[in-house]
């Protein structure tokens, strides 16, 4: 070991519990503490999912827990008979359900995943940095989610329950409390509250982003050499941090509607419903492609290692990214095509999306450019990161119908774009799955398991089509998004049958996560111990212990190439890292 | 997939499910092209003893054909969007019938302006639930609500529109074939908003007249 490389060791030591494991300042367990966090979201919105697919499938049957209590119990005033009176979904609770399951998913698993933990994880140490610019900064940007994250599991417990206005809290819904029917209003106050403080979290994390990836590139990292993941969370930061403030502003004017009496969405005094829309589709729709940046630059990343090739069109999708950041802001009136907006705007906002369609059919085709000609292999990252480009083709396609405004006047509000958004969203997670079965080795300095994470593959990819491909079946159908059963309308009741075979497709999606779970757990102890490189990649972090040390590199790495070089005529072997200095040989050798 | 779509009762609706299909078959292609590529390559380029990859950056060729191409599609698209989506919510026909819809926790209310044709005055009528309307003439709907953000779905006319409190809010539509047809409400307005419908009912233009009679008697 190197002198400096035990010096950054012996500071590593000293660190006591607390420091390293909790108020931690290093950006890995600052990753990890985000994982963490993310992953057991991940399992409260899915059971949400389940209790969600279990009313739509039998409605208004009592839950299979029913039979674990007594009698007593279900007449006895606990907070569980209460909520579900004899096991049974109400519908308040069932406007709960897919209110928290989307804001979960959305703002507690997806983006802390992506953006805090492997954002947080990858950054620094794929551009050679030691740690992130504003370490403290980091740590604070943890610890301000934390309170985010109690208080909406807390809100499931306040008096009439958490928020049940949706994930898009459409006012004067969620602005006035008697609105939404419960006996208190602090399910909707809370979720205003617990948001407001998660775009604090996310702001330091932002900015911290940005200013690592502007400043403390190591010598040689030029702005091309940049591995994709690095120039999506660099973008994504970007989006953060310009459009999370719109929404915290929002979250703050529907809360003093709320609590205080003024009127910014209410008519009665002079206020205006449509004013939240376009606030929250502002924000709403960069959102959007903050959630599916990052899996695009996992899928980058991933694809090239395993296919041993360079990426097709490194500076077409690096343009694709930064074409899709500046038109996710005028995209959002897609959402309102039938919010009663002059429909004038109406055409315009389908031009815009449509073409913000064509930087995302860009990268799809590099994808495939990216396969053509390769030497393929097929992990459990590579099975994941195949899984998202083909579920992100699908979302993209059914994308379309909506940006045209007549099929939108149809489908909008109907299972279609609940179909659409699962494609999209849900299919996010096979790029979360992708990467951490591609970077566990260097965070956990284990293996995951290969045969349970192909099973878990499999099963997730089969199960998540047959859940949520006959959802366009249903929209098609006419059926309605959001209602509690769908049993109350005569056109619906031929559609039932789909929605049983969605439910129990569903409940067999969840019930295979168990696979990873268990993975997961066993490889964080007893996994195979992973080697400094065991994908024979290029990028910086492989050129780190696996675990990285506080500090993550043994000596300052210099970076001459960029990071995709696979199968170069240049070396022998099909990999050539960005660290590594090849001498020039062959005199008047064009490479 | 199409084949799921509620019959279609309505003068737009062929129009609304012209450009459906449309976007079906194109997506369609595209998906298929798409998912087959992907195998073929999976298949074919797996990895093989001795069979290096190709060592290749891409081809400027390419990225243009596949920027261009979806492009030309897209604006296309949105082109042929843009006639129907203007025809049926921006340029609205003067109506043979005009209802007022008040919507609200968790109903509708169809107002009628009655026989002297001008809402708010004596004669009009209010009908909870029930819409009633001729076949073939152009129904205006004015739409209100009291309280929450509702939205008007008649799944066979392909109509849709929110009622936004604060506005009134002009929909039209002309029913092709009498029966009797679902009215959901489409936006989430609270516990009840499963089950918040109402019926339209499409008579023939002598039933209509008969129905107005009935509801309306000569003075």
């Amino acid at each position: 070991m190197s002198e400096a490389g035990a010096a950054v060791h012996a500071e590593h030591e000293r660190e006591g519990f607390v420091r390293h494991y909790i108020f931690s300042k290093d950006h890995k367990m600052i990753g990890r503490q985000f994982l963490f966090a993310g992953l057991v979201m991940l399992i409260v919105g899915g059971l949400l999912a389940m209790m969600i697919r279990w009313q739509l499938g039998w409605p208004e049957t009592p839950l299979p827990i029913t039979g674990l209590f007594s009698e007593e119990f279900w007449d006895g005033d606990s907070w569980l008979a209460q909520t579900l009176p004899y096991g049974t979904i109400t519908s308040e609770f069932y406007n709960a359900l897919f209110s928290m399951h989307a804001t979960i998913m959305i703002f507690f698993v997806v983006v802390p995943i992506m953006v805090g933990a492997f954002g947080n994880f990858l950054v620094p140490i794929m551009i050679g940095a030691r740690d992130m610019a504003f370490p403290t900064l980091n740590m604070l940007s943890f610890w301000t989610a934390v309170p985010a994250y109690i208080l909406i599991l807390l809100s499931f417990f306040v008096p009439g329950g958490a928020a049940a206005a949706g994930w898009t809290s459409y006012s004067p819904l969620a602005a006035v409390p008697d609105y939404l029917g419960v006996a208190g209003p602090w399910g909707v106050n809370l979720w205003c509250i617990s948001l407001i403080i998660l775009g604090f979290s996310s702001l330091m994390g932002s900015i911290n982003y940005i200013t690592t990836i502007v400043n403390m590139r190591a010598p040689g990292m030029t702005w091309f050499r940049l591995p994709l993941i690095v120039w999506a969370i660099f973008i994504v930061s970007i989006l953060l941090l310009l459009a999370f403030p719109v929404l915290t502003a929002a979250l703050g004017m529907l809360l003093f509607d709320r609590l205080f009496g003024t009127h910014f969405f209410l008519p009665e005094g002079g206020g205006d419903p449509l004013l939240w829309q376009h606030l929250f589709w502002f924000f709403g729709h960069p959102e959007v492609y903050i959630l599916v940046l990052p899996a695009m630059g996992v899928t980058s990343e991933i694809l090239p290692v395993f296919a041993r090739k360079p990426i097709f069109g490194y500076r077409a999708m690096v343009y694709s990214m930064i074409a899709i950041a500046f038109l996710s802001w005028i995209v959002w009136g897609h959402h309102m095509f039938q919010s009663g907006m002059d429909p004038a705007l109406g055409t315009a906002f389908t031009l815009t999306t449509m073409i913000i369609a064509v930087p995302s059919a860009i990268k799809t085709f590099n994808w495939l450019g990216t396969l053509w000609g390769g030497s393929i292999r097929f992990p459990t990252p590579m099975l994941f990161a195949l899984g998202f480009v083909f579920l992100f083709t699908i979302g993209g396609l059914s994308g379309i119908f909506m940006a045209s405004t007549p099929v939108d006047i149809f489908i909008h509000d109907t299972y279609y774009i609940v179909a659409h958004i699962h494609y999209v969203v849900a299919g996010i997670i096979f790029g979360i799955f992708a990467a951490i079965y591609y970077w566990f080795p260097k965070m956990f300095g284990r293996m995951l398991n290969e045969t349970l994470g192909k099973i878990h593959f499999f099963l997730t990819f089969v199960f998540f089509n047959l859940t949520f491909f006959p959802m366009h079946f249903l929209g098609v159908g006419g059926h309605m998004r959001r209602i509690y059963n769908p049993l109350h309308y005569e056109f619906l009741e031929p559609l039932q049958g789909i929605n049983v075979f969605i439910s129990v497709m569903a409940l067999c999606l969840g019930a295979s996560q168990l696979f990873f779970l268990a993975n997961f757990l066993w490889s964080l102890f007893f996994g195979r111990r992973a080697s400094e490189n065991p994908w024979q990649a290029n990028t910086l972090e492989w050129t780190a212990p696996s675990p990285p040390p506080h500090g993550n590199f043994l000596t300052a790495p210099v970076v001459y190439r960029g990071p995709y070089e696979y199968s170069s005529p240049e070396v022998a072997e099909d990999w050539l890292p960005q660290t590594r200095r090849v001498e020039v040989a062959s005199a008047g050798g064009h490479g | 997939m199409l084949s799921w779509l509620p019959e279609g009762v309505s003068t737009y609706a062929r129009d609304i499910d012209l450009v459906f299909y449309v976007i079906y078959y194109i997506t369609g292609f595209v998906f298929v092209l798409v998912t087959v590529l992907l195998v073929w390559f999976l298949i074919k380029y797996r990895r093989q003893e001795g069979r290096p990859a190709v060592y290749s950056h891409g081809n400027t060729m390419l990225e243009l054909v596949w920027t261009i191409v979806p492009a030309m599609v897209f604006i296309t698209l949105s082109l042929v969007s843009q006639s129907t989506w203007a025809r049926i919510k921006a340029f609205a026909p003067p109506g043979d019938v005009e209802v007022r819809v008040v919507a609200k926790q968790f109903g509708w209310e169809f107002h009628y302006p009655g026989p002297d044709g001008r809402f708010d005055t004596e004669d009009d009528k209010m009908f909870e639930g029930e819409l009633h309307v001729p076949v073939n003439k152009v129904v205006r709907l004015y739409l209100r609500s009291q309280d929450v953000i509702h939205s008007v779905f008649i799944p066979n006319v392909r109509l849709k529109q929110d009622a936004v409190p604060g506005r009134e809010i002009l929909a039209w539509f002309e029913a092709t074939k009498p029966g009797r047809y679902e009215i959901p409400c489409a936006e989430l307005c609270g516990p009840g908003h499963s089950g918040m419908k109402g019926w339209l009912t499409v008579l023939s233009a002598e039933e209509y007249r008969q129905w107005v009679e009935a509801q309306w008697p000569a003075s």
